[in-house]
């Protein structure tokens, strides 16, 4: 959907430097300049300071005008080789990546575990170590194991992007639902979200957390007992167990997470049709929200189950934009972490 | 135990001797017979002595003297798994680090689940440096379906049963052990888990497995356990010693079944003493992967306290070799266990002596007397008569824990980078110097 009457942001606030001092060192690195990300590695979101944050939200902002020319092409990343190394099936996310990759001008390769020597019994250090004897410079990493982003940050000099570690992590994705109701609202401070669904095993769930806390707004989950532990409450978090009971405090959006069957068949659940009852997120529901409340789904959809067609093509819905978003958003965190600096130097106007 | 010498006597003088069991804590020497058994403690040095002259005079003097120490939970892979660690290899490690007793858990491959199979072990163990009692399976196959042929494992040499690693989830076929167990009067040790309840988990349920999104292992999975068997331990009469505890919860359980008298004892390992859960949130680092998982501050905190007011009877080091490349990559994929012969010792003191919870006497307790007298070894003591199991330790030499410092066959320790303090410096078994500090037949 075309979007209208965008809010003009403000100019990013420069970052004020600490001032350094023989007493005071720099607490990371003393040849950080302004306009370059702290973090090395995008492993997660949990810890990523608001300065970053804002710093990739900018940076996409200028990369979502490159999608808009004819020529979608940018030189920064040109001889740089990114492997996309994925162990489960991913399409949206991995197609996501891959073009991400190739309008940055990468050399990329495309690694899937099913077709690789992991299905001949290759351990996860040899398969990398593999990999990195090619000389690759940047790893995208999807796999079911929690942590597998973090065992390639530290045992490789590669960057390591991770692109979803089992139920741990999913930070692009994240990025990419913070950029969307960023580029709406303008700012996320004192904004409720509410996140629907499978908390316990979303890493949706998770990075969507972190990133929108850091970025100032209030964050709710909903979703059945069994599957929205008690715990998240700890990270400053409301937990609720009843959908109608949760909108009576007045979302600005909500975060539709898909239910997977797999949660019946291990008694998360007695059904999906309870579950649709219970949780799904109807036109009656939708309508619930604050004046100008946003849908956003990270896809794919079981339509009638988790949310129905009439909400997921609604005004309200924002789940297509989540898709370009994503491609945006992908590319200014590969540019960032790749050494690009701040959108000031604008990216797109040296294509 | 390998004799690769004769026995000689020695004289250990100077030193700080601490034996629990016979209350003796001063500055004493001690006396060891050609025989290799414990000739006696003499409170002074003097010319007492003057009638052994050909007696190898050790000086101990700043040192703790005191039982060899007894470790009544160690896996040492052999049959199966010779790559990881072997009976000898594993008891060498353990005489580094005081232990002259290991007891080893039967999920070998084979099990240690028949005779032929303790037969085969203490056979192995004969080339150990320390002494080694077999633990053997309560059931067949240690596969939890039928009993194992208990009387017959008890005639080969085992000292107690166990389908460690796993629990006996039959409540029925527990009991049924539990009874037959009473005929030859045998501890059943307990590894305490709900398999329903642990599921697939990794690590324990928790706000940091929440954050993780690992999979988790709930405190109640061990506490139920913990409860199911102290039932039954009540109802059949049966000596009930509980594993690696790792809760609160099951600390409180077993205080209770104590004072009741039930007849239930309990260790604690020395990770379960000090690591906790949230520091596998810095790497996902899978030494720190182990079950009973590493739980909250507050379950450390209880199983200290249970340690120190003897709710908790002893530590054991659950010592779990695994090879490199198991513990190198997905935490979620790596298999359970870490090593701990070597840094029990250090790691304990940091747990319990720095924490003035248990002063020297109380921890070498712990490490000595307790355990013995948990399976009934005649160990942990330097009464007179007694097969001279001694071991000399420095109680401030510090040192940093790195791979290069062990010599477990396996380098799966979660304690890296640590400095603790409290080391061995010799080791003696039935007479013979098993191990030194400068090389093991350089001491003094």
């Amino acid at each position: 959907m075309v979007v209208t009457n965008k809010p003009k942001r403000r100019a990013r606030a420069d970052v004020a430097q600490p001032v350094e001092t023989i007493d005071n060192p720099p607490p990371v690195d003393s040849s950080r300049r302004a306009g370059t990300l702290q973090i090395k590695h995008l492993l997660g979101l949990e810890g990523v300071c608001r300065e970053d944050l804002e710093l990739i939200l900018t940076t996409s902002e200028s990369f979502k005008g490159v999608l808009d020319r004819p020529v979608k092409k940018v030189p920064p990343l040109r001889g740089q080789t990114v492997v996309n190394l994925f162990y489960e099936p991913s399409t949206r996310t991995r197609i996501s990546f891959e073009l991400a990759e190739k309008r940055l001008s990468a050399d990329v390769v495309n690694f899937a575990a099913s077709t690789s020597s992991v299905a001949k019994g290759e351990s996860l250090r040899d398969t990398v170590n593999n990999i990195l004897a090619m000389k690759t410079d940047v790893v995208v990493i999807r796999h079911p194991s929690p942590g597998t982003p973090h065992f390639l940050a530290r045992t490789t000099n590669a960057i390591v992007l991770n692109a979803g570690d089992g139920a741990h992590e999913h930070p692009t994705q994240g990025l990419l639902d913070i950029y969307t109701l960023w580029e709406r609202w303008g700012s996320l401070a004192g904004k409720r979200v509410l996140i629907v669904g499978d908390i316990l095993h979303s890493r949706v769930a998770r990075s969507n957390i972190w990133g929108l806390m850091t970025m100032g707004a209030e964050v709710a989950v909903c979703g059945p007992a069994t599957l929205t532990p008690k715990e998240f409450a700890e990270l400053g978090v409301s937990v609720y167990t009843n959908l109608d009971r949760a909108l009576e405090y007045g979302f600005d959006a909500i975060n539709v997470l898909r239910i997977q069957s797999e949660r019946q068949k291990s008694d998360f659940l007695p059904t999906l049709r309870e579950y649709s009852r219970l949780f799904g997120v109807n036109a009656a529901r939708a309508s619930r929200l604050r004046d100008g409340g946003l849908i956003m789904h990270p896809g794919p959809m079981n339509r009638g189950v988790e949310i129905t067609s009439e909400v997921a093509d609604s005004p309200i819905s924002v789940i297509l934009d989540q898709v370009t978003n994503g491609l945006a958003v992908r590319m200014a965190v590969l540019y960032l972490l790749c050494g690009g600096q701040a959108p000031e130097n604008n990216p797109g106007a040296s294509a | 135990m390998r004799r690769s010498q004769s026995p000689r006597t020695r004289l250990i003088f100077g030193g700080r001797v601490i034996d629990p069991a016979s209350g003796h804590d001063g500055v004493a020497d001690v006396l060891i017979a050609a025989d290799g058994t414990v000739a006696g403690i003499h409170p002074k040095s003097s010319d007492n002595y003057s009638s052994i002259p050909d007696a190898e005079r050790i000086d101990a003097s700043g040192m703790i003297v005191a039982p060899g120490f007894v470790d009544l939970h160690v896996h040492l892979r052999e049959p199966g798994r010779e790559d990881e660690e072997t009976v000898a290899s594993g008891s060498a490690a353990g005489v580094r680090g005081g232990f002259t007793t290991v007891c080893c858990m039967p999920n070998t491959e084979p099990a240690i689940a028949d005779q032929e199979t303790v037969r085969f072990v203490l056979h192995r163990a004969e080339e150990a440096p320390g002494r080694v009692h077999p633990i053997g399976a309560i059931t067949r196959e240690r596969q939890g379906h039928s009993l194992a042929e208990i009387a017959e494992m008890v005639d080969a040499g085992a000292i107690a049963f166990s389908d460690d690693g796993s629990p006996v989830a039959s409540a029925g076929l527990l009991r049924r052990a539990m009874e037959y167990s009473r005929m030859f009067d045998v501890p059943i040790a307990s590894h305490c888990e709900t398999p329903d309840l642990s599921g697939d988990g990794v690590m324990h349920e928790g706000v940091v497995s929440m954050k993780l999104g690992l999979r988790g292992i709930p405190a109640i999975s061990e506490e139920i356990c913990v409860a199911r068997d102290i039932a039954l331990a009540r109802v059949t009469g049966a000596h009930l010693h509980v594993c690696h505890v790792s809760t609160e919860g099951s600390v409180g359980i077993i205080r209770k079944a104590k004072q009741s008298g039930v007849r239930v004892t309990a260790e604690v390992t020395p990770h379960h003493l000090t690591l906790t859960d949230d520091l596998i949130a810095r790497q996902f680092d899978p030494l720190l992967k182990v079950n009973p998982p590493l739980r909250t501050a507050r379950d450390v905190e209880a199983c200290c306290a249970g340690l120190a007011d003897g709710t908790l009877d002893c530590i054991a080091t659950d010592h779990a070799p695994h090879a490199e490349q198991e513990k190198d990559g997905e935490f979620d994929l790596a298999p359970f266990g870490m090593i701990g012969l070597e840094t029990a010792l250090g790691v304990s003191v940091r747990a319990m002596v720095e924490s003035k919870l248990l002063d020297w006497s109380g921890l070498i307790d712990r490490l000595t007397r307790r355990p013995a007298e948990v399976f009934g070894i005649e160990a942990g003591t330097l009464q007179k008569g007694r097969a001279a199991d001694v071991v000399i330790l420095d109680p401030r030499a510090k040192w940093t824990v790195t791979p290069d410092t062990l010599i477990s066959r396996s380098k799966n320790s979660p304690f890296f980078g640590w400095e603790i303090t409290g080391t061995t410096v010799a080791t003696v078994v039935g007479g013979h110097l098993v191990y030194s500090a400068n090389g093991h037949n350089g001491y003094p």
